[in-house]
């Protein structure tokens, strides 16, 4: 299957169920923000969020009720505080109650790998002395069988559908990323079907290095161009962090009301074309 | 006479903690500023890391995240972050981590996930991040954090990354064979692990602050060295830079005051 062009709208509806395993991924650079307005939009439930660091985009999916779980392993907005939507959700149950898998980064960056490798499971240096393994039963330890250390294991992530962001596709849809690369292409090959949204569409991409970060078009189930759609991530090259955003984030997070109304605005009544303008206001 | 707040004294401490020829994982926040501050006074040649991927990275302003465009942008390389963690960190390739805490017991184990119970927690923090396998996979720990009762307590509510366990060679029982924490940078002291029981020994003593003030802020039973030395105040040179950081950082950031 060679990855097709799709509308935001389309890809989501074809790709995203109710109860879905989903990671959208992007290490503060290129996080899918567009998709996942798109996902509140289509009333998705029940989905359960997989993200290293579930960051301002999950924040969203949590308030808006699309969740029921989330595995994670840093789950702040980096350098202003908590994820007010979050913690409302897992501490008081609202908009519904949101159960969590926790883990470390070092735990979940090796399961991405393990489930790119089509391993069942990663074997790591990790957790040693830590309390997490006490509280996450898929926290396990193993014993090397050349050397007899104690190795951490985690299971592999799977899931069903990964959304990622890219700099470009070319018309053929192989796919490009550049700059801070996290964990996607583990994420997206790892996943059963993917999702990327890209900033442009070109011809082809020019003089990259042989050794560029890509994704051939039959890795990927469906590329949508939107132009922005990680704001207020961020796309290198294209346009900055949103910085300012982040910091406006919390005390819109932080009531209840003020993110519904916020919601209502810019994720109900807004669309993927709306991105286009804030990446202009943000350029590089 | 120099003028320095509190916050100063301690960045400038933590920043003098680095050597030249460092490879240091980064966290974010205070350890960032501090790692920096290194950067552009007495260690130029240092090698900077955040868990993003950058490797070598010089940032003209502290970023917000550990992700931020110009950590990569002025970065020597940068990679995924499966390899991040398996080749550079858990491979032994980083001399130094560089963290901070919520919490924090004697023996330098640390707290970032929860206040309270696991399940019912009082307050939720962010968790671990990277700092678990940080604090184990480096050579050795930097920590720096401002000193408070509520911060410095004699049982942390939950060990979110290993310090020293239960002291004496505890942290070796768990298969660690790094240093961990040696050396605790607050606002008020400079503490370092004593050479047998690995419990904080207050080693120097910032100018102007006194022994009650330390055992005031701290929930364990401070020990003192037999010889204390007091901290060098800031330079004009490193007060200037650091000054200079933050006003550009704030600048960038878009910060409204």
């Amino acid at each position: 299957m060679v990855a097709r062009f799709m509308s935001l709208k389309e890809a989501v509806a074809s790709c995203v169920k109710d109860g879905d395993t989903i990671s959208m991924e992007g290490f503060t650079h290129l996080i899918p923000h567009a998709a996942g307005h798109e996902i509140i939009r289509q009333g998705i439930k029940d989905l359960t969020l997989i993200r290293m660091t579930p960051d301002m985009i999950y924040d969203q999916l949590i308030g808006a009720g699309c969740a029921k779980k989330l595995v994670f392993s840093w789950g702040g907005n980096p350098g202003v505080g908590s994820l007010h939507r979050l913690r409302d959700a897992y501490e008081k149950g609202w908009p519904t109650k949101l159960e969590i898998e926790e883990h470390s980064h070092a735990a979940m960056a090796n399961a991405y790998d393990a489930g790119a490798a089509g391993l069942p499971c990663a074997v790591f240096k990790g957790y040693r002395g830590a309390e997490l393994p006490r509280v996450n039963p898929n926290i396990k330890f193993i014993e090397c069988p050349f050397t007899g250390e104690s190795l951490a294991a985690v299971p592999a992530i799977r899931p069903d559908v990964t959304v990622v962001h890219a700099q470009k596709a070319n018309k053929k849809g192989d796919v490009l990323f550049e700059g801070i690369v996290g964990v996607q292409k583990e994420a997206v090959l790892a996943a059963k079907k993917s999702i990327i949204t890209v900033e442009e569409i070109v011809d082809d991409f020019g003089d990259i290095s042989p050794n560029a970060v890509m994704l051939p078009n039959w890795a990927v189930t469906a590329i949508v161009e939107v132009p922005g759609g990680a704001h207020p991530s961020y796309a290198q090259g294209y346009y900055k962090r949103d910085n300012a955003f982040y910091k406006a984030w919390d005390p819109i997070a932080r009531d209840r009301e003020a993110f519904q109304a916020w919601l209502e605005e810019h994720v109900i009544n807004g669309g993927p074309e709306d991105f286009a303008a804030k990446r202009d206001a943000n350029k590089a | 006479m120099v003028e320095y707040t509190p916050t100063e004294m301690m960045t400038v401490s933590a920043a003098r903690a680095l050597k030249n020829d460092d490879v240091c994982f980064v966290g974010i926040g205070m350890p960032s500023a501090a790692c920096n501050l290194a950067r552009l006074t007495h260690a130029p040649d240092i090698t900077l890391i955040y868990e993003s991927g950058t490797i070598g990275t010089k940032p003209d302003v502290l970023p917000l995240s550990i992700g931020d465009g110009e950590l990569c942008e002025t970065a020597v390389n940068t990679v995924a972050v499966p390899e991040m963690f398996r080749y550079w960190l858990q491979g032994g390739k980083i001399s130094v981590g560089f963290l901070g805490a919520a919490q924090l017991d004697k023996y330098g184990n640390i707290n970032t996930t929860v206040i309270g119970d696991y399940d019912n927690p009082k307050v939720r923090l962010p968790g671990g991040g990277g700092a678990p396998e940080i604090a184990t996979s480096c050579g050795e720990v930097f920590l720096v954090m401002k000193q408070s009762k509520r911060g410095f307590v004699e049982k942390i509510d939950f060990v979110t990354s290993l310090g020293h366990g239960k002291g004496g060679d505890d942290r070796a029982s768990y298969g660690v064979d790094t240093k961990g924490p040696s050396r605790l940078i607050t606002d008020l002291c400079i503490m370092e692990p004593h050479p047998v029981g690995k419990q904080f020994v207050v080693t120097s003593i910032h100018p102007g602050v006194t022994r009650e003030e330390i055992i005031e802020n701290t929930g364990w039973e401070v020990e003192f060295a037999d010889e204390v030395a007091e901290t060098a105040i800031p330079s004009e040179k490193e007060l200037q830079v650091l000054r200079e950081l933050h006003a550009r950082t704030a600048k960038a950031h878009g910060d409204q005051q």
